[in-house]
């Protein structure tokens, strides 16, 4: 199973990766032998995508060594990748989605007559069936990408990598948006390129692939490696450890507040493609989090009630009073308020002043006759900026002025103004200090005791578990687990975001 | 439930469906010419048809050069004026030197428009300035140049030598020979954007501008490039344009470029890149053309002209959207979730 013991292709020394404010990379070590699977796990924000950047030449490290068959090199950019025979095949394929399959596969390296420097076509289809056949697979070469499945279109990026002969293939999450029988096909695949001598990197947010069909499995945490194991040798429990495994501070205190009336209640809610049967309750004073990967559906379900997104089934019932939330405007008349995760593009309008940021969704109530009532703004941006502390110069300041933390306050601050009984915060902490992130947190546990319920999405496991009373597990658009406060932890909240359920897997097939 | 049809892929749907867009422009062409003709006989006849394509040579290929700038996602709004000015440029020279011939005149079209349009070009390409403003900026500048160096002066017909209107009042084998001027230009773009790797890196870019970089595609010569063609082919259709009309004015083809954003829509050009074909765009130029030609036939009046043309374009934008969103939902469904 394993490749050439002490034959490596490519070898990482010491590398680190840092952006402003943040060290993506701590001196990683990596090594992929020839011939071998090579499990990358960790999680959200653990390094992995930062370290195949690297790789690639999409990004340069800022200390250590790559070597290559032994010899030191310099990956400075993304075609210096394609010279290594380094290819990688992405969860969501970036490809050329209106050109056909042969093109995708040789576009960059198309078969031209040596006289007339036409295109050959014949040929170059003729090679694209053989490669899509080596793989077990018959989509026609003529087909549109578009046209294919997610699946279809990561056996055409895996064609493309044989075709220029890849000696490395990274795989970035292939099986996340795969159904059951199409990760199985894609299995044999990866084992059959492995038999061919091709070193695979394998990154994956399931366990089940990495026992399935890794080698060895390396786990980065917070930027840090924490070690390379053989598969064999490393139990679930212990890999679920290893990337977890951190102290919680006291950063996040949510006071324990009795809960009041049934706020809102969801049954059953589904929207095709993106999750299914979601059902909770939320009352007031509670705070509900929402725990797993990034794209295991946690948002589009926050966008669903909040009517950016509808559901296609399941109800909202809304204070006993069951509703259909259509668009966000509706939302807001039941009370409800969204936070968005990327509030520099959903949340504020950057060149405008706080002021206007704050007051700009309820400024309805507070015109007269269709006459702006300005000294009443201001009264209410005055009081929201000594409310969450605001450091501002004024209200008159634009935005884009304030630190991130500020500005997330300010984004706070306008939902507030509209005086919401339910508030859904899409990872509210994202991007912001230490500082501001405590500060957050004491809003939010403040707004709890004052009777809101908060729906909170956050992809960081001491948040979830400092600041909710109730927390929910999704994974691939489901529900995996509900714990209380007292029961979670960070290995039992792990599991249930990594494990497929193989009932839920069994009944999408048949 | 068996699984077995997404093997076969929805590929051969798609195709059905993308050879069925191009087919509904035939379907609806033949539709229109019939109505059309119950109501006026004449339509239907040869030498309206003629008409009708010699009328549609500018237009269709001023689409080709529009085609490409579209596929790679951007706009080119000064074609209209680099059309004015070379057809200025043409017919100022013609009237001084009688003597030049046709095919000299025509690949001094092709060169002048050549250069306008590589000077946007690079100004998209290589200064940055997004699409539109970059074209509208010269659609201006052009347009200005042409009243600075007419003097606000038209060169009229009686100013042009015989053998320069002939180039459209000539006929070969009983067509104009602007029509053999168009066919040359879809003959050679056909292969260039089908069978050369520079055509397709057109789309590559198109499609998807990062993956088509990580692949060693040089993105800004591919826009420099496709800037300067339609400049070229710009420059062809100004002296096409000044040889038919028998006239070159300060105001020529003003608000035309519309016109032809119009056609590469109707033959299923997408404007967010990607996507355009050869044939596409000549039905599209010849839709318009009908259009032009059959509605002041019918005594439809020129105010209900220019709104039934809107309307025309607009279900074909419907049709666009209602088909991507189709297979964008049929996409998500087959993530079995």
């Amino acid at each position: 199973m394993v490749g050439t013991e002490d034959k490596y292709i490519l070898e990482l020394k010491g590398i680190s990766k840092f952006f402003p404010g943040l060290k993506a990379l701590d001196r990683v070590d990596f090594d992929l032998r020839v011939g071998e699977i090579h499990a990358i796990v960790g999680e959200n924000g653990a390094g992995k995508s930062t370290l195949i950047k690297i790789i690639t030449g999409v990004h340069q490290p800022d200390e250590g060594d790559i070597f290559y068959e032994g010899s030191k090199v310099v990956f400075n950019n993304p075609t210096v990748a394609n010279r290594y025979q380094i290819a990688a095949v992405y969860q969501q394929p970036a490809s050329f989605p209106h050109l056909t399959v042969t093109e995708n596969i040789f576009l960059g390296h198309p078969i031209i007559h040596s006289a007339t420097k036409r295109l050959m076509w014949k040929e170059m289809r003729q090679d694209a069936k053989r490669l899509l056949h080596s793989l077990g697979s018959d989509i026609s070469p003529s087909a549109t990408m578009n046209s294919l499945s997610v699946a279809q279109q990561q056996i055409v990026e895996i064609a493309k990598a044989l075709s220029v002969n890849a000696r490395i293939l990274i795989m970035d999450e292939p099986t996340a948006s795969l159904t059951k029988r199409e990760t199985e096909d894609l299995y044999n695949i990866a084992k059959k390129l492995r038999g061919d001598g091709v070193s695979i990197i394998f990154i994956s947010h399931r366990f089940e692939d990495i026992y399935e069909i890794a080698d060895r499995v390396t786990v980065l945490r917070d930027g840090k490696s924490m070690g390379t194991w053989k598969v064999s040798d490393i139990t679930e429990h212990d890999l679920i450890k290893a990337m977890v495994g951190r102290e919680i501070n006291q950063l996040f205190p949510k006071n324990t507040v009795p809960f009041g009336k049934e706020l809102l209640k969801v049954e059953g809610l589904s929207r095709v493609g993106y999750f299914s049967d979601i059902s909770f309750s939320l009352r007031a004073g509670e705070i509900i989090g929402f725990s797993g990967l990034v794209g295991s559906g946690r948002t589009e379900v926050a966008q669903s009630i909040f009517g950016i997104a509808p559901a296609d089934k399941g109800k909202i019932i809304v204070e006993g009073r069951e509703v259909l939330i259509k668009n966000p405007m509706e939302a807001i008349s039941y009370g409800i308020g969204y936070l968005p995760e990327d509030r520099l593009e959903q949340g504020l309008f950057l060149p405008l002043s706080i002021n206007d940021n704050i007051t700009i969704s309820i400024i309805d109530q507070l015109t007269n006759r269709g006459w702006l009532n300005p000294p009443q703004e201001y009264e209410i941006s005055s009081k929201m900026l000594e409310l969450l502390q605001i450091k501002a110069p004024g209200i008159f300041h634009p935005v884009s002025s304030l630190s991130g933390g500020n500005q997330q306050k300010v984004v706070v601050a306008k939902l507030l103004a509209a005086h919401p009984k339910i508030l859904i915060m899409d990872e509210p902490t994202k991007g912001v200090d230490v500082g501001a992130k405590a500060a957050i947190h004491q809003i939010m546990s403040d707004l709890a005791a004052e009777g809101l319920g908060i729906i909170m999405i956050s992809s960081e496991m001491p948040e979830i578990l400092g600041m909710s009373d109730t927390i929910i597990v999704m994974h691939e658009g489901r529900i995996m687990g509900v714990f209380s406060r007292s029961e979670a932890t960070q290995e039992k909240l792990m599991e249930a975001a990594v494990k497929v359920n193989r009932l839920t897997q069994a009944q999408v097939i048949s | 439930m068996t699984r077995e049809p997404s093997k076969v892929g929805k590929g051969v749907v798609f195709f059905k469906l993308r050879g069925f867009r191009e087919l509904g422009i035939i379907v609806f062409i033949i539709i229109i010419s019939i109505l059309i003709g119950i109501r006026n006989p004449r339509f239907l006849t040869w030498s309206n048809f003629h008409d009708i394509l010699i009328d549609t040579a500018a237009l269709s290929v001023l689409s080709v050069g529009m085609m490409l700038v579209l596929v790679t996602g951007g706009i080119d709004l000064s074609m209209e004026s680099v059309l004015a000015l070379t057809g200025m440029i043409a017919g100022m020279m013609v009237k001084q030197n009688p003597q030049l011939s046709p095919l000299f005149m025509l690949t001094l079209g092709l060169l002048l428009g050549g250069l306008l349009g590589s000077i946007t070009g690079l100004i998209v390409a290589q200064g940055r300035v997004v699409p539109i403003i970059a074209t509208l900026s010269m659609m201006y500048i052009y347009r200005g140049i042409t009243f600075i160096i007419s003097g606000g002066k038209w060169i009229n017909a009686y100013e042009m030598p015989d053998s320069f209107k002939e180039m459209a009042t000539g006929r070969w084998l009983g067509l104009s020979k602007l029509i053999y001027i168009v066919l040359a230009v879809y003959l050679f773009f056909y292969y260039f954007v089908n069978h050369t790797h520079t055509g397709r890196e057109i789309y590559a870019v198109g499609s998807n501008q990062e993956a088509a970089r990580i692949i060693g595609i040089n993105t800004k010569f591919i826009t420099w490039l496709v800037y300067t063609i339609s400049g070229a082919l710009s420059g062809l259709a100004g002296v096409m344009w000044v040889a038919r009309y028998a006239s070159a004015q300060n105001d020529t083809a003003s608000g035309f470029v519309m016109t032809i954003v119009a056609a590469c829509v109707l033959g299923g050009v997408s404007i967010t890149g990607g996507v355009g074909t050869m044939s596409g765009v000549l039905l599209g130029s010849i839709t318009v053309g009908i259009i032009n030609n059959a509605l002041p036939m019918v005594k439809v009046s020129p105010f209900w002209k220019m709104a039934l043309q809107g309307l025309i374009i607009l279900i074909a934008a419907i049709v666009n959207i209602a088909i991507s969103q189709n297979m964008e939902k049929s996409q998500l469904r087959r993530r079995a979730i």
